[in-house]
């Protein structure tokens, strides 16, 4: 047992390919709980980013600076009488969000970490991932329908429509990028998320600068199509509040309704994470060609630290800003503590054999962080498109460019 | 609640297009609850997938009776009252009023009171405007303009609540002048706020005037010609976009507005953004009004020779002025009495709210909150 354990330590592979289920198990358990904690903290960070776009404080109560908002906001969920409409069709309205969930967590399957650091890699990758969310649909579609109600059922209208024709673009996108993969000496791509990292390592450039600039054309267009396949600003029209209340999930509360928020949330991920890998180098950090030699390793290497130490700075003078009274002497303490987690986090990632393994992690993390903050900057500045403009921008703007920047792509691999 | 769809039979609505599918038409009840009818509107809707059939606009869901309530009060008894119409705009229904029952007893407000109540009328038209394009963006989807026009409405807020201690139902005028004089400080607070909010104004437009996405959801969204606002007596910024010149401060001048020099501001295409546009010059033209005003403010009383207990002449008289949202008239009888035989409100929101199933047939769901937004109405003067 002990020997089936330690032997997968010393393979250079993931753990799905050495066939190993121990550390499957392990890594699922740690991609779904750091998935989760991601999920929270982004539903913060929204609400904070949000608030100061707006010149708010956002959520200021619970905890030093809200920072346990997302916790209460949960319990709150959990807690909250479970409703089904009479109407409704009942073991419908309860599956959808649970397959809404499950296709937004299996994704994570394959995204490479690290080069090491996936659950799994798949051959036929980036396949798989963009077949499974688009599952997501279906979710939708019985949400809306298992309400029996017309809101919810023009809002999961809305939004199949929407993301069908999106993947449809954004897989035009894709395909460019995996073209790119197939420009080596012996001429075969590769679907698989940790291939497609390889050959920009490989080919010593991101693909976003690759054709400069049709990288970067289909970098964008999946980037747009991305924002609308996962319903969010200013593409949010399945769940256009101030049209259709709250969409293909009007008629959801409690805890059926957190699982679709935190499906969104986990999708917003992945599709972050996709982009990351095909477009931005995944788990490579920053010049990993110009900027070479030992020097520069270890000043990279050191970034990760220093993040964390900047990060518990900042608790820390949170703490120094905090109102004086006693009232308020819980909540500085608990800001120090957390500012003090903080900084003992950087300074165990300076640790040489934890700063090497987890410096991939890192840059890929601090990748998909950017997105991130995209998708709620987006939010704060743009109205929201009419559905007949979607399916303009969708079929008549993005699908054109996108097919075109395809065959200029394939032309030019030919040639060169 | 009765079926939404006998509220639709006595319309002539067209079918759904039935060349590809055998389709049926969707019957959809908007509101009374709903997060963006700006309160107790209710829209029943015919649609054609996402297109819209035909509207009718069910109402009164907040009607309290003012016009009969104020048949059993007294002149000064019932000005409160007309606060509670267009709460957004107190100022504004206020001024009417007391201008047509001064018009009534035959006195007129000194010049000094005019002044003054041109200042917070235009500061209110300003706070109302912004109300407005607030939750217009946010009716689009736009949230980050609402927060930025609330924060700019507060400092208007602020000078009514200095100036007679209330910030929304202000009461601020009395029959024949003003109660109270400007507070210690009031024109500098004024002259602050003239300065500081032009640059606020450029801010709004900045996030929106330009946008992409903005410029699509409203060009040609809710389109009305000027011949169709004339039949349906649609007044105000509505009427203005078409393309008429129609604003009762320069047609019937009340006030203090002949002395004043602003623009009219007009649009050429009669449809949402140009709307949006209006309303944006007329903020800028407010301020140039409330420069002069605070400007040229003279000194001498505030209140008329008026009597404790009003008692007008036998007649009647129709008084109406610029209202943010279009013309606000006071339709006043006197029988001699103390209490008024009848008082009929010409408020501009339930007029303009007629125009609602001409703008919107034909387009899609999210055109009709976007043009319900763009009329601006209150639910409270629709149904007083």
């Amino acid at each position: 047992m002990l020997d089936y354990i330690t032997s997968y330590l010393g393979m250079n592979t993931t753990p799905g390919q050495a066939g190993n289920v121990f550390w499957a198990v392990v890594y699922i358990l740690v991609v779904f709980g750091g998935v989760s904690v991601a999920v929270i903290a982004m539903n913060w960070l929204e609400r904070k980013a949000l608030a100061h776009f707006q010149i708010r404080l956002g959520p200021m109560r619970v905890g030093p600076h809200g920072l346990l908002q997302p916790i209460a906001d949960a319990v709150k969920l959990l807690t909250k009488e479970d409703i089904i409409p009479h109407e409704a069709d009942r073991f419908v309205f309860w599956i959808a969000p649970l397959i809404i969930l499950c296709a937004s967590f299996t994704v994570y399957i394959v995204i490479p970490f690290g080069p090491t650091h996936a659950i799994t890699d798949l051959n036929i990758g980036i396949l798989f991932m963009l077949g499974v969310s688009s599952l997501s649909v279906l979710g939708v579609v019985m949400a809306g329908w298992a309400s029996n109600s017309h809101y919810p059922l023009i809002g999961s209208l809305r939004s199949s429509a929407q993301m069908i024709s999106y993947e449809i673009a954004m897989g035009m996108a894709v395909v460019t990028a995996i073209l790119m993969t197939s420009l080596n000496k012996s001429g075969t791509g590769t679907l698989s998320m940790i291939g497609i990292v390889q050959a920009q390592q490989q080919q010593q450039i991101w693909f976003l600068f690759k054709f400069f600039p049709l990288g970067f054309i289909s970098f964008a267009i999946f980037a747009i199509a991305m924002v609308a396949e996962t319903n969010r600003a200013p593409f949010d029209l399945p769940e256009a509040e101030s049209e259709l209340t709250a969409g293909f999930h009007t008629e959801y509360s409690g805890l059926r309704w957190s699982l679709f928020m935190l499906g969104e949330y986990t999708a917003m991920i992945a599709v972050s994470s996709i982009a990351v890998t095909l477009w931005l180098g995944g788990w490579l950090r920053p010049f990993p060609n110009t900027l070479t030699g030992e020097t520069w390793d270890l000043v990279f290497s050191l970034i990760p630290g220093f993040t964390f130490l900047g990060l518990a700075v900042i608790a820390f003078i949170g703490v120094k800003r905090m109102p004086k009274h006693p009232y308020f002497k819980i909540q500085t303490a608990g800001l120090a503590g957390f500012g003090a987690v903080l900084g003992l986090i950087g300074i165990l990632l300076f640790i040489p054999p934890v700063r090497d393994r987890i410096q991939d992690i890192f840059w890929f993390v601090a990748k998909v962080a950017v997105f991130m903050y995209l998708y709620i900057w987006y939010r704060a500045t743009f109205p929201r498109y009419r559905f007949d403009q979607l399916m303009k921008v969708g079929w008549k703007v993005l699908l054109p460019i996108a097919i075109g920047v395809l065959i200029v792509t394939a032309i030019l691999g030919v040639v060169l | 609640m009765t079926d939404p769809t006998t509220y639709l039979s006595h319309l002539e609505l067209g079918e759904p297009d039935k060349t590809f599918l055998d389709t049926n038409e969707l019957i959809i009840n908007m509101g009374p609850q709903h997060p963006a009818t700006h309160g107790v509107l209710r829209v029943i809707l015919k649609l054609d997938g996402e297109k819209v059939l035909g509207t009718e606009c069910v109402i009164g869901y907040l009607h309290r009776g003012v016009e009969k309530i104020a048949e059993n009060r007294t002149y000064t008894m019932f000005n409160p009252y007309v606060d509670r119409m267009d709460y957004v705009a107190a100022v504004s229904n206020g001024l009417g009023y007391c201008e047509a029952v001064e018009k009534l007893l035959n006195v007129e407000a000194p010049p000094r009171a005019k002044y003054i109540r041109v200042i917070l009328t235009e500061l209110n038209r300003l706070a109302s405007h912004q109300l407005w394009l607030g939750t217009h963006a946010l009716d689009i989807g736009a949230m980050t303009p609402l927060f930025y026009t609330f924060r700019d409405r507060e400092e208007i807020l602020k000078i009514f609540e200095k100036y007679c201690g209330a910030r929304l139902t202000t009461h601020a005028f009395r029959i024949g002048g003003c109660q109270y004089e400007t507070y210690e400080g009031f024109e500098q607070d004024v002259k602050k706020f003239l300065d500081f909010v032009p640059p606020r104004i450029d801010e709004y437009e900045e996030l929106l005037t330009t946008n992409r996405i903005w410029v699509e959801r409203t060009r040609n969204v809710g389109k009305i010609s000027a011949a169709d606002c004339k039949a349906l007596g649609v007044t105000g910024p509505v009427l203005r976009a078409s393309g008429v010149k129609w604003d009762i401060r320069k047609a019937l001048p009340y006030a203090a507005y002949p002395e004043f020099q602003f623009e009219i501001p007009t649009g050429a295409n009669g449809d949402t953004y140009d709307r949006y546009m209006v309303r944006m010059q007329e903020m800028r033209q407010s301020l140039r009004i409330i420069r002069q005003a605070v400007e040229g403010i003279p000194e001498g009383p505030i209140m008329a020779k008026v009597p404790k207990v009003m008692k007008p002449p036998v007649g009647e008289v129709y008084h109406s002025i610029e209202a943010p949202k279009g013309e606000l008239g006071y339709f006043v009888v006197s029988d001699g009495s103390t209490q008024p035989y009848r008082v009929r409100v010409r408020p501009p929101s339930f007029v303009n709210l007629q125009a609602l199933d001409v703008m919107v047939r034909g387009q899609l769901v999210a055109d009709v909150i976007a043009v319900i937004g763009t009329l601006d109405i209150v639910l409270g003067e629709v149904d007083r």
